[in-house]
């Protein structure tokens, strides 16, 4: 699966890269992955604020709605308006081209309840094992 | 097939309207008035009848085939409760007649129906009244947390969530989202019940109430239920019971003795009236004590002198949330199948019911991952996580079983189990039935072993095969016309 190294992330499978005082976020390859084919992502406005783990938007796939949130608090200053038309970008390039919004980072430091590339990888790992587990089961 | 509009040939009538004799006076303002004809399919009547027959011959339904649909309970709808819906002393009722001077005495049967509906339901659930009103499950929903809303209002409580469990139908949190609350969601624990410390690290005096099916939808009965209710009571929060699982519990559990306040049943689920396509369905409100006088009006009430009228003064009521009535003729064929099973055979629909489906889940156990594995209820959870390594998912397994003839089980439901398949048999499907299915079931597992690659192209059988699900979800067309422009 992959992962970008410099990004962070969340336990919901959100990443954002920051750069500067911006963090631009989007759904990691696993994310989409479980997801299935995307078919519409309800986009926030640009200005809206919103507060770091809570509900950012949903987007719906073949299989299921789902809610992404927000990895951090702050006001949303862009929204990826390609998505509206083609909202399979988010699963050919969920790392880049897939973005989502970006977002006028509040406080920095809330940065630490975020995961880094290495913490998320052994997270991924973690919930492969509790699977294989159950299987065992 | 061709669409009935591409059978369309200029001229060709399947109906002739006589020449009116009346003089025509032009009462339209020219601005209503259409100025392309409508574009309406010309065609002769055996032409109609062809084209209808044919399509009702495609549709997959539980009158031809086995529908194992879990959480949907697609269980056979008995005809004879059609018979009785169709009686004209019903049938032909005019809606309004109870509500002209003295025009109760002439509905006296349809307000008897209504009223021992009410009654009957009462004494399955444990509640103190109903409302016959709502027009189908998710509309109950609504109803019942606009009664908690109601109740919050009166007390002066400042409420502003609701608790659902992540395994809820999505129209939980739909429904109290509409109603205008936030909504709380708690995971499950391994045994597929609510995770009781996650619940109680939520709970706060803000909380309006707990919304939770029971059994819920991991087809396992939640054991903390009366611990559940207490907490929540302790907040004076209000305990919502979805009812689209009853039909595992009926007269054995009643939501009302393990601390429910408000019900909703799906009247085209458990008490066998047609569902989906084949509806309208029903989905009644019961509660208890504490939201009795917020119910929906009108009501209805026995006299004294076993008199049956329509009530409509209750000053906490919500008011209205359906014209008349809610959906008499499911009501009464609802009503019908309960008259005709009585006491002793709804509690042993139940049973079978249950038995069913645990006999499916051993048969296949064994080859199919089981997500829960204890004894389960009215349906059973599976993951094809272990088929789904061989490149065969759920959905494969579905479409491979649409050419065995069989309905596909739900799949990718629950959210909580990877590659979910769920399967709800209901008590009315004979051993042998279900034989045939595990057979089909098990013939998957070995051939996602031998040949996995043969399931992409499942089904053969059916007119279309694999319709691409995502481009028809992405560029919708809904419109015959606007597609050919």
């Amino acid at each position: 699966m992959e992962i970008i190294e410099h990004y962070l992330y969340t336990k919901e499978h959100e990443w954002i890269n920051i750069e500067e005082n911006v963090g631009t976020v989007g759904i990691t390859e696993y994310a989409q992955s479980s997801l299935g084919d995307i078919t519409f992502a309800d986009l926030p406005s640009v200005d809206k604020e919103v507060e770091q783990f809570e509900q950012l938007l949903s987007v719906e796939s073949v299989k299921a709605a789902s809610d992404i949130y927000a990895p951090i608090s702050g006001r949303i200053i862009e929204v990826n308006d390609e998505l509206t038309e083609d909202p399979g970008l988010i699963n050919k390039h969920s790392y880049d081209k897939g973005w989502i919004v970006k977002i006028e980072i509040s406080d920095m430091d809330e940065t630490s309840n975020l995961l880094t590339g290495d913490e998320y990888r052994s997270y991924l790992e973690t919930l492969e094992r509790d699977d294989h587990q159950e299987t065992e089961e | 097939m061709k669409l009935i509009f591409e059978k369309s040939k200029p001229g060709r009538l399947g109906f002739q309207q006589p020449v009116s004799d009346v003089p025509v006076k032009a009462t339209l303002p020219q601005k209503y008035v259409r100025q392309k004809e409508a574009a309406l399919p010309e065609m002769s009547e055996l032409d109609v009848v062809r084209h209808f027959t044919q399509l009702s011959q495609r549709n997959f339904s539980v009158d031809a085939n086995f529908y194992p649909l879990g959480s949907c309970t697609m269980k056979y709808n008995p005809k004879f409760t059609e018979k009785v819906a169709a009686l004209a002393g019903f049938a032909e009722l005019h809606p309004l007649l109870p509500q002209l001077r003295s025009g109760e005495k002439y509905v006296q049967g349809a307000l008897e129906v209504l009223y021992e509906t009410e009654q009957w339901l009462c004494e399955i659930t444990g509640m103190k009244a109903f409302t016959m009103q709502p027009l189908a499950g998710a509309h109950g929903e609504l109803t019942g947390v606009m009664l908690i809303a109601a109740y919050h209002k009166a007390k002066g409580n400042k409420k502003k969530f609701i608790i659902i469990p992540d395994s809820s139908h999505g129209t939980n949190p739909a429904s109290a989202a509409v109603a205008g609350y936030d909504i709380v969601s708690v995971p499950s624990n391994k045994e597929g019940g609510m995770d009781i410390v996650k619940l109680k690290a939520v709970l706060t005096d803000e909380c309006a109430g707990l919304m939770i099916t029971s059994p819920d939808t991991h087809g396992v009965f939640n054991s903390h239920i009366t611990e559940i209710a207490e907490l929540v009571h302790a907040v004076d929060g209000i305990m919502y019971y979805d009812g689209a699982n009853l039909n595992a519990t009926m007269g054995r559990c009643r939501p009302g003795d393990v601390g429910f306040d408000v019900v909703h049943l799906n009247l085209h689920k458990t008490f066998a009236t047609p569902h989906g396509g084949g509806g309208p369905g029903a989905g009644p409100v019961g509660v208890g004590a504490k939201l009795e006088n917020f119910l929906p009006i009108s009501r209805v009430s026995k006299c004294v002198d076993g008199f049956f009228a329509l009530k409509y003064d209750y000053q906490d009521s919500i008011g209205y949330i359906a014209s008349f009535y809610g959906a008499f003729g499911v009501i009464l064929k609802a009503y019908a199948y309960m008259l005709l099973l009585g006491k002793d055979g709804l509690k042993a629909t139940s049973d079978h019911a249950v038995l069913n489906a645990n006999y499916l889940m051993s048969r296949l156990k064994g080859v199919y991952r089981v997500a829960f594995d204890r004894i389960c209820m009215h349906d059973c959870v599976f993951s094809a996580d272990r088929q789904a390594e061989r490149g065969v998912h759920a959905i494969d397994i579905a479409k491979f079983l649409i050419d065995r003839k069989i309905h596909p089980p739900t799949v990718y439901f629950p959210l909580t189990v990877k590659e979910a398949i769920m399967i709800e048999p209901t008590e009315t499907e004979s051993k042998e039935t279900m034989d045939v299915f595990v057979e089909a079931m098990l013939e998957a597992d070995a051939l996602s072993q031998k040949d996995p690659e043969q399931f992409h192209s499942f089904p053969k059988t059916m007119p279309i095969s694999r319709p691409d699900e995502t481009k028809a979800a992405r560029e919708m067309k809904v419109n015959f016309f606007a597609q050919n422009e």
